[in-house]
């Protein structure tokens, strides 16, 4: 633990180092001072620390029944993590759903360890005061994909129709600002302030990098962040209700994303400003 | 092959072909319908935004349904419908404190589930658009304002497009990007003219 923190002091202290310095030139997007930072950590990412605490968990007998995740099938088979989350979402029959890894993690923790659904659903997400085990589940599956190309088969006529929907709720509006997610992920070189943002609909490369580097560490925030989590707070700024965690729109969402980064290294953990 | 087998090929790829786009359409409209379903039950209140936020006006729906590319007709009637729900200052003035204006253009806050009801919503202008030349740190979703004061003067026809402009930007395009400021209630009368100073003042830093 002592260790973990020394580390992020230093990661956060090079960063300010690194913000300073190019603070006094012009215009600096985020992104090219993300990727200073990147480049000045390139041998190690926070995110690792999760990824070994969601390991254990996965290890770790767990819940009413006492067991671990070891038997949990991610869609390549009971236990079988590598390349798992390449592959994703996908139909499971077991649950006659389509599911992302943090909705299949959910029905794991709950069908085999014996949890419910609720008590995970309340809050799945990391806080400063409180880990959240689902999320480090997820950084670790996440992990074991790094270097393998993206590839979510739409042959399954469920997987087809979510991605559809997917696209769908992509460009929904709604709200008091009439926003959809295609408000600022539809068009090529654009930002918000400093913030550039990837195109996700029609820039095939954007869509790549995007999904690939996702879930995160958010070094402002000092905690990794998954890919439920960045939706969710999407929607926030979308100024939207709370989608539900590991509800359908999410999936559908996250089905559409996912399809759109085909043919990529998946490269996540990765690292956001 | 004979004779009666080809016909019977014939007939069923010309039907085929006649059936596809009809089918094609009633499949998209299916979707349409699954994903207006799912939104509504998969979004859940958190503060001060309530899931019936979801639900769609006439104008969210139709530029959901064609991707902000609307037929013609309907754009036109979509924009004329939103021209006459604009309510303009009773007072007839449109100008107000150009300082205040930069304040709230700099405010990105409002509306979020982490925002407060008394909290006051910001402008969010400078999320999109370059307004005055000494902030570096804008967005460029929207067109820059730099000099917009400058260019067109501030006569009372610009003022009134202006307010109009920021009370409903989708009465001049039905899906444009920026919210009804004034429209959804988002911005006050007192604040919307700010924002009309803000690009109008000969004094405003847009201007110099």
């Amino acid at each position: 633990m002592r260790t973990k923190q020394t580390y992020k002091a230093l990661l956060l202290l090079a960063l300010s180092a690194s913000f300073a310095a190019v603070a006094a030139e012009t215009a600096v997007t985020d992104s090219d001072r993300i990727e200073q930072y990147r480049e000045m950590i390139s041998d190690g990412n926070p995110a690792e620390f999760d990824e070994m605490r969601g390991e254990e968990l996965w290890k770790k007998a767990a819940g009413p029944n006492k067991v671990s995740l070891e038997q949990c099938d991610l869609g390549k088979g009971a236990g079988v993590v590598k390349g798992a989350y390449a592959e994703l979402p996908k139909f499971f029959k077991d649950t006659q759903q389509v599911q992302d890894l943090e909705s299949r993690l959910l029905t794991c923790m709950t069908t085999l360890q014996g949890f419910t659904e609720d008590e995970i659903a309340a809050k799945p997400f990391a806080s400063e005061k409180k880990a959240s085990d689902i999320s480090s589940l997820a950084t670790y599956v996440v992990g074991q994909s790094k270097g393998i190309k993206m590839a979510v088969s739409t042959k399954h006529p469920k997987v087809k129709e979510s991605y559809e929907i997917g696209k769908r709720i992509f460009n929904y509006r709604a709200g008091p600002y009439d926003f959809a997610c295609s408000t600022c992920h539809a068009t090529t070189g654009v930002r918000i302030r400093m913030q550039d943002l990837p195109n996700l609909s029609h820039n095939k490369k954007d869509a790549q990098t995007a999904y690939t580097t996702w879930p995160a560490y958010r070094v402002s925030q000092g905690l990794t962040r998954s890919f439920q989590w960045r939706l969710n707070d999407c929607f926030r700024q979308q100024r939207f209700p709370e989608p539900k965690f590991a509800s359908e729109a999410t999936v559908a969402l996250t089905t559409f994303l996912a399809v759109s980064a085909n043919g990529a290294e998946f490269a996540g953990p990765g690292l956001k400003r | 092959m004979n004779a009666k087998l080809l016909m019977s090929i014939t007939v069923s790829a010309a039907f085929a072909l006649a059936m596809a786009p009809a089918q094609a359409e009633k499949a998209a409209s299916n979707l349409d319908a699954k994903t207006a379903e799912i939104v509504k039950r998969d979004f859940r209140d958190k503060g001060i935004a309530k899931a019936t936020r979801v639900n769609q006006d006439e104008l969210q729906a139709a530029c959901s349904k064609y991707v902000d590319k609307l037929p013609p007709k309907l754009k036109a009637k979509l924009e004329a419908k939103e021209a006459e729900a604009i309510k303009l200052p009773v007072d007839g003035k449109f100008m107000g404190d150009w300082k205040a204006g930069e304040k709230l253009a700099q405010s990105g806050r409002g509306m979020t589930w982490s925002d407060k009801a008394e909290d006051p919503a910001g402008g969010n202008c400078y999320n999109c658009h370059q307004l005055s030349s000494k902030e570096i740190a804008f967005g460029t979703i929207g067109p820059s304002l730099l000099n917009f004061g400058k260019v067109r003067g501030n006569g009372e026809d610009i003022q009134r497009y202006v307010y109009a402009r920021i009370y409903n930007a989708k009465a001049a395009n039905a899906c444009a990007n920026m919210p009804r400021f004034g429209h959804m209630g988002i911005l006050s009368e007192a604040q919307m003219k700010d924002l009309v100073a803000l690009l109008l003042d000969p004094e405003s830093p847009v201007n110099k």
